[in-house]
């Protein structure tokens, strides 16, 4: 459902990316790369706009004609990055949600393995697992 | 009320363990404490992701430290931090009245010399909780009399 899913680290390095093996993974990478830009502005004017509740899911970061951006920051300005499908309508924002919500979940996960250094790109092979069954392709 | 004597024993041994280990190497003390604030240190970045997973962003310095003092504290030690003191300028004082580490220990001034390398594990909790929100600091320990302690953080 999800063509390219990315964890970013606090330093807007990437920890992970991985996008579905049809298209030229370099434009995934620039798409996630400017989209950090956006999250940004995000997160500095929610510092002088009201507090919302549900702060950690930004939402939609923005739409180009064939692809759509939300965005994820948790706690320790870890940044989710998820590129979906225009054509895919069917797609609602609980959905994108409880997506976020797994990622977020396995992150921890990766995190608190101590074979894990935080910082290192992400090598765990349940999180890629998780990963890939968010981004079957249906066609 | 079984769980929270797990801790405490694997705490105790831990620090006895890193000791004996140093005595065939090294003589450093100093060495060990930093070994048992470096675990510490890991094992904080690993919590703090784990409990601030679904709680609502921090909005300054304060909220992070008053996070700290309630949840965190109660969900490690099942208490809150007695007292939390600032001078608005970076440094944060917690005080605990009845630190869960050192209650075994003694009830006065006995065995003081020897808290420090008891409380260097929490010290490196506190460093890596607020590391993996983004707070750079140094935390230090002191205590005037068991079981109270303070940790200043800065």
């Amino acid at each position: 459902m999800a063509v390219c899913i990315a964890v970013i680290a606090k330093e807007n390095y990437p920890l992970y990316i991985r996008s579905t093996p049809m298209e030229n993974e370099l434009k995934f990478h620039y798409m996630v790369h400017t989209s950090l830009d956006v999250v940004d502005e995000k997160i500095s004017a929610m510092g002088k706009a009201l507090v919302d509740q549900r702060e950690l899911y930004l939402g939609l970061l923005y739409p180009t004609e064939d692809y759509k951006v939300y965005g994820y920051v948790t706690n320790s300005k870890v940044k989710f990055v998820m590129v979906v499908d225009s054509s895919n309508t069917a797609l609602r924002d609980n959905e994108i949600r409880s997506m976020f919500r797994k990622l977020h979940n396995s992150y921890t996960d990766v995190m608190c393995n101590p074979f894990y250094n935080p910082g290192d790109p992400i090598q765990s092979r349940a999180f890629d697992s998780m990963v890939t069954s968010m981004m079957i392709q249906v066609c | 009320m079984a769980d929270e004597a797990l801790f405490l024993l694997l705490h105790n041994e831990m620090v006895s363990g890193v000791y004996k280990s140093a005595e065939q190497g090294e003589v450093e003390n100093g060495r060990c404490i930093t070994k048992l604030e470096n675990m510490g240190f890991r094992v904080g970045q690993g919590l703090i992701e784990r409990f601030t997973k679904d709680t609502a962003r921090f909005k300054d310095e304060l909220d992070i430290m008053k996070f700290i003092c309630k949840d965190f504290w109660t969900t490690v030690f099942k208490k809150q931090i007695d007292n939390l003191r600032t001078n608005h300028q970076g440094i944060y004082v917690l005080q605990d009245n009845k630190f869960r580490l050192l209650t075994q220990m003694s009830a006065g001034k006995q065995y003081l010399e020897h808290a420090s390398k008891y409380l260097a594990f929490t010290c490196g909790l506190i460093r890596g909780g607020l590391s993996n929100l983004g707070i750079k600091s140094i935390v230090t320990a002191e205590v005037s009399s068991m079981p109270a302690c303070k940790f200043k953080a800065h």
